[in-house]
């Protein structure tokens, strides 16, 4: 049995994704930690770019279609089935992601491996995998025992933390043979949609002021605005508040909306399902304040505070004008 | 055209939710069950492609929880036929096993879309979805924010990170995961819906038994409370001199 | 000699009476007619019951013009024109008899010793009382009056029959001085004032009958054209009041009986009651100067709505009646997105006033609710409103809090309140979710707990068992949510034993009084705490430790002042605190809603509005001198005002506080330093 683990490696728009990365990080640490390989399954078009950021792999098994331009699924997945049931190896990684949510479970059924969905932690304890999942919005955790040949994971974007140097030297790259008869994907890619532009770049903005349902109503935003103002930051959400038609879409954070890193990221009313999370756990200085004393969020955040935001907003809005906290501009 | 609609009941948070003496399982009986989010969604997308396109919308549930009340609420809403599964058993099943009775049902069935939600709280060993397409050798894709069907084929919006979406075709038959329909799921008065519950034909299917329990669970627990975070006390007033001073002392702003 | 024995040209005078008079009773009896089959597309609706309380109503509210004397400007004038218009149905009745039946000895009313001098003062009064209307109408111009060519028209009808029956006895009496002995002072003057000039003195008897002419003519005119005219105010709005509703104005109609939609958006959903309002509603606008949607600038106008009601029915009545008889289709629109716009619906908040101030006895309200009902039922609510339903349903809360939760209160008291479903108690405390759920107001509730425990008042409350009481689900029109919940709320009060009922929330008092039956047949009568601690403190079972000092002001809430009367209870706790009580402009009867009933405290905001109800109100508290405090005995009230405070920039000029706060910090000292540190 191969004690190899593969990552599947996702990319949009010719770039790599940062959850790759992260993951590749991890699964070489695993990899390493049980005599196997660590294996980046890279499927595109052009790999020129790509190669280089996956030099943590041992071996880039590669394959270069026109047609893994852009994700589809069938493709995708067939390709990987076909690579999978050639060499199962012990684990195979992907993101809790559109991509990888979209071949986890195929594939599963497809291969008969097993699979796990939301994986937060991956550890080796006494030569035995344990995966921890988060379930129920975040309420609870799961640890799991990886003991068949090969499990399929998905790993959450922003569990584990990126290698902070490359190693200098360069992954063996092997092109992966697909079989011929290969099944036509029956899935086929349009075109891409791109977001709605013209907005704020919430992902460039040091200091955000992120609301959820905690607001209450569309009427409480502008006091959030004039929070962001007097700090020189901008505001952002969490889906539910986007979906309400508040704020436009541009200014969602989490899972399908952006994920941030500014210097301070200020939760308020937001509960912290791990949809959101995901997209500003990697945030310089976090400070949530919700009325629930449970709320995930302080899980993830460094301050925190229980109290009504919709009371508190104007409280800190006056305060920070007071002290004038506002960069001078 | 028909649909099939895939729905499951799950925990309802509301209400909380506790781990049972041997630490590996969620209390059942702490649980009270509400229709999973995302399946209400796919509902949903359903029903506006009935308005759309006049297509036969069935929906089917395994028997967990409140399966009833979530099945009359479908035929409320306007679904056509609904078909609670009998799975044959206590525990709710594995999501592998829920998509081998979801299959053994559809299997031959003549549905052009299967539609359920992308993924539900409680999902662990993967979505029913995805598996229930590999099972039956049918397309996926999943978290799609629309449907349209085109010429036998539907054309679905897949929803990326960062606000990108891209739009794919799909064949038909295909199996599709929903994450949002185009509008809110629509309200069902009280009235209508207790009509049809006093009369509603629930149709009960009994399902191939399949026990897989593909994950086994070393343990179940609860995050600590507030954890990570060092928590801040006082009136409001006092919350936000302090978080201020934070970000002063810290100098985020500057 | 009656004027009509007179030859006209060829034919007699009388002959030609009668064709005008026939052909104007004909038009009129026609036309009302039609309008009664109109009325009878409507779904039936028993109003015949109840005779003696229905005379009641006709004689205050028909004869007595109460309500349009809330308002002297225009009230007093139309007392006058109402009055004058009975003396001229008499003296017009009588002139018209005897020009049509010259030949026969008819009294004549306009020269009777008795009844002569009252046409006379009448007729000049009505004048007056003209000047004035027009005055306000055409030189004030207030706002929501509007201008129509139909308005003035009468007008000038209703001046002309005065000034030409007055020209009549005036030129009756220059012609024969001697016959008039009657004491006639407005026609005496003009006579004396004609009789100077000698050319009137000579054709005195000719113009006399001119006038007479004139006069009956115009009142002939008048006869047929009214029906047709707004003032068609004057046939139906006595009719009106007499099939005005008499039960309880917070018990609302029931909805179409089962196996019809429920809701109304056609005429013929709607009862004939209903579609009466729009025959009987005058536009005189003070439903829309007491509506506090309205005054703010939404999209909300009682009056436009009936008034749509009206054009539907002039509209599409008449095809719908031919339908009737021939089966072709009648193509009426529905009213809800024709006429009248969703959010005209919703903007109201239900607060009565418009009902309450309606001179005519309309009742705005169950068509309002019926047309929300039917957008419930076709599943048209906002988001928010949605997700409060859907609350409701599963958890017996709109804030989507667990039932679990609902005593969670009560963990902040250093007692548990007894649970009376556990065991029996004096007084069942029901609080309604706002008092059991809403953060800023738990201490509210826990302060209470804490008054009763001084008081030794006998209490229990039904914790986890206790839900929303529907009042406002079904005034947003979930009629079916409201009596699932009316169900449950049931269900756990027939298991508590007690014997009476006490809440902090209007809106669960006005609903447990007025909607639901089996809880009251007199057996559990409902009591406001307003009411409860207004009793304890005059039989001493509270003593005031401390008598307060503040100046504050009183805001009655709809479910409690206008809804059920309850205006005294409050201020007497007031009173008896010691504190120093101003009134606002809009007080008891007039009070202005916070604007958070009948569902909209649930929904998203509307239009764009110049500002809400609730900031007029603060506005309005915060203008008088030297009041610091609004207090208020309504938990929403609280929300929405200490919500308005913060929008309107008051917060340093006033605090929003509840009665039990004000009785706690009288009755046990403890919130005073509270109270202190957030005035300063």
């Amino acid at each position: 049995m191969s004690n190899d683990v593969w990552v599947v490696a996702e990319h949009a728009r010719g770039q790599l994704s940062e959850s790759t990365l992260e993951t590749v990080g991890k699964g070489r640490e695993l990899a390493h930690a049980t005599g196997g390989k660590l294996v980046a399954l890279l499927l595109t078009d052009d790999e020129r770019n790509q190669i280089n950021s996956l030099a943590a792999a041992d071996l880039i098994l590669l394959a270069r279609r026109p047609e893994f331009r852009e994700f589809t699924p069938e493709a995708y997945g067939g390709a990987i089935e076909a690579a999978l049931k050639e060499a199962p190896p012990r684990l195979v990684l992907m993101g809790s992601t559109s991509v990888g949510l979209d071949l986890l479970s195929v594939l599963s059924a497809r291969t008969g491996f097993a699979c796990l969905d939301s994986c937060t932690r991956l550890d080796l304890r006494a030569s035995q995998l344990l995966a921890t999942c988060q379930i129920y919005g975040g309420k609870l955790f799961v640890e799991v025992a990886l003991s068949s040949a090969t499990t399929l994971v998905a790993v959450v974007p922003g569990s584990f933390a990126k290698p902070a140097d490359q190693p200098s030297g360069r992954p063996e790259v092997r092109e992966l043979t697909l079989p011929a008869d290969l099944p036509v994907s029956r899935i086929t890619f349009h075109r891409l949609i791109e977001p709605p532009s013209g907005d704020v770049d919430i992902t460039k903005v040091p200091i955000l002021v992120a609301v959820g349902r905690g607001i209450q109503n569309a009427d409480n935003l502008p006091l959030a605005g004039e929070l962001a103002e007097a700090l020189g930051g901008a505001v952002c959400a969490s889906r539910p508040v986007i979906d309400q038609g508040w704020l436009p879409l541009t200014r969602q954070v989490g899972k399908s909306g952006m994920t941030v890193k500014p210097k301070l990221y200020l939760a308020l009313g937001i509960s912290g399902a791990p949809e959101h999370l995901e997209g500003m756990k990697q945030s310089e200085l976090i400070v949530a304040v919700n009325t629930d004393p449970k709320a995930p969020i302080f899980g993830a955040a460094h301050y925190g505070a229980v109290t009504d935001v919709v009371e508190l907003i104007p409280m800190l809005t006056e305060e920070a004008r007071k002290q004038g906290l506002k960069k001078a501009s | 055209m028909n649909i099939a609609v895939l729905t499951k009941q799950v925990a309802d948070l509301v209400e909380g939710i506790e781990i049972d003496a041997s630490g590996r399982a969620v209390d059942r009986d702490s649980i009270r069950y509400i229709l999973s989010e995302s399946d209400d969604h796919a509902l949903e997308e359903a029903l506006l492609l009935k308005e759309r396109s006049q297509a036969h919308v069935e929906v089917f549930s395994l028997e967990t929880g409140e399966v009833r009340d979530g099945l009359c609420t479908a035929l409320a809403k306007g679904a056509d036929r609904v078909v609670m599964i009998l799975a044959g058993q206590e525990t709710p099943p594995s999501n592998h096993a829920a998509a081998r009775m979801f299959a053994s049902v559809l299997k031959g069935l003549p549905f052009d879309l299967i539609l359920t939600g992308v993924r539900a709280i409680d999902d662990l060993d993967g979505s029913v979805g995805g598996l229930l397409a590999g099972y039956l050798g049918l397309p996926y894709v999943g978290l799609v924010r629309k449907v349209e069907l085109v010429d036998g084929a539907a054309t679905v919006e897949k929803e990326y990170p960062g606000g990108f979406a891209a739009e794919l075709g799909v064949k038909l038959p295909a199996v599709l995961g929903i994450q949002a329909a185009e509008q809110p799921p629509r309200y069902v008065p009280v009235t209508r819906l207790r009509q049809v519950m006093k009369t509603a034909q629930v149709e009960e299917q009994e399902a191939e038994p399949a026990s897989e329990e593909p994950v086994s669970v070393e343990r179940m627990y609860k995050p600590e409370e507030g954890a990570g975070a060092a928590m801040l006390s006082g009136s409001a007033e006092e919350i936000a001199r302090q978080i201020v001073n934070l970000l002063s002392e810290r100098r985020v702003t500057r | 000699m009656v004027p009509t024995s007179a030859q006209l040209g060829p034919v007699p005078g009388w002959a030609i009476l009668w064709v005008v008079f026939l052909t104007a009773v004909g038009l009129f009896a026609w036309r009302v007619t039609f309008l009664i089959r109109l009325l009878r597309l409507g779904r039936s609706e028993k109003r015949w019951d109840r005779i003696p309380e229905r005379i009641k109503q006709v004689l205050v509210h028909v004869l007595g013009q109460r309500r349009l004397l809330d308002e002297p400007l225009v009230g007093i004038p139309h007392v006058l024109i109402f009055y004058g218009f009975l003396v001229f149905l008499l003296a017009t009745s009588s002139m018209l008899l005897q020009g049509l039946l010259p030949g026969i000895h008819v009294p004549s009313l306009e020269v009777n010793r008795y009844v002569a001098p009252v046409i006379d003062v009448f007729a000049a009064l009505v004048l007056i009382a003209l000047a004035v209307t027009s005055f306000r109408r055409f030189v004030l111009r207030p706002a929501g009056l509007q201008l129509t060519w139909d308005a003035t028209l009468v007008n000038i009808l209703i001046a002309a029959l005065m000034v030409t029956y007055l020209g009549a006895s005036s030129f009756r009496i220059v012609a024969s001085p001697a016959e008039s002995k009657v004491w006639l002072p407005f026609a005496w003057g003009l006579a004396d004032w004609f009789a100077r000039s000698e050319t009137l003195r000579t054709n005195a008897q000719a113009l006399s009958h001119v006038f007479w002419w004139a006069h009956v003519l115009i009142v002939l005119f008048f006869l047929a054209y009214l029906p047709y005219s707004k003032h068609l105010h004057l046939l139906a709005s006595p009719f009106g009041a007499f099939f005005s509703r008499l039960d309880p104005p917070g018990r609302l109609p029931a909805p179409a009986p089962e196996g019809q939609r429920l809701g109304a958006e056609r005429l013929e959903e709607f009862t004939w009651r209903e579609l009466l309002s729009a025959f009987a509603c005058a536009e005189c606008g003070r439903c829309e100067r007491a509506c506090p949607s309205f005054q703010v600038g939404e999209p909300c106008s009682p009056r436009q709505l009936v008034h749509n009601l009206k054009v539907q029915l002039l509209q599409y009545g008449p095809a719908l009646l031919k339908k009737a008889r021939a089966a072709t289709d009648g193509g009426e629109p529905a009213l809800l997105g024709g006429l009248i716009a969703p959010a005209e619906l919703w903007s109201c908040t239900t607060c009565l006033s418009c009902v309450e101030h309606c001179p005519v006895l309309n009742e705005h309200l169950s068509i309002m609710v019926d047309l929300r009902r039917r957008l419930v039922e076709r599943g048209e609510v906002d988001a928010r409103l949605q997700e409060a339903f859907s609350n409701l349903q599963r958890y017996g809360n709109s804030f989507g809090q667990s039932e679990r939760k609902r005593a969670v209160w009560t963990q902040g008291l250093d007692f548990k309140p007894k649970d009376a479903r556990k065991e029996p108690v004096e007084w069942l405390w029901f609080l309604g979710e706002y008092a059991c759920y809403h953060p800023a107001l738990q201490e509210t509730t826990r302060s209470l707990a804490r008054v009763l425990r001084v008081a030794e008042v006998d209490y229990g409350i039904l914790y986890e068992a206790e839900r929303n009481t529907g009042n406002d689900a079904r005034r947003a029109g979930e009629e079916g949510l409201f009596e699932l919940l009316r169900e449950k709320n049931m269900a756990a009060l027939e298991k508590a034993k007690f014997n009476n009922i006490f809440s902090t929330d209007p809106h669960v008092y006005n609903t447990f009084k007025n909607e639901y039956p089996e809880l009251n047949h007199g057996r559990h009568p409902i009591r406001h705490h307003t009411e409860l601690l207004a009793d304890l403190l005059e039989r001493g079972r509270l003593k005031v430790a401390r008598k307060l000092s503040h100046r504050v002001t009183y805001h009655d809430p709809c479910y409690l002042g206008r809804y059920n009367g309850v205006y005294e209870a409050p201020r007497k706790v007031l009173k008896a605190l010691g504190v120093d009580l101003r009134e606002m402009p809009r007080s008891r009867r007039d009070s202005f809603c916070c604007g958070g009933g009948g569902g909209r405290v649930w929904m998203e905001e509307i239009g764009e509005a110049q500002s809400r109800p609730s900031e007029s109100r603060v506005r309005e508290a915060a203008a008088l001198a030297g009041v610091e405090m609004l207090v208020v005995a309504c938990p929403k009230d609280f929300v929405m005002f200490t919500d308005a405070l913060k929008t309107t920039g008051l917060e340093g000029r006033i605090i929003v506080k509840d009665l039990t706060d004000l009785v706690a910090e009288a009755v046990i000292g403890e919130a005073a330093e509270v109270v202190q540190k957030r005035a300063a």
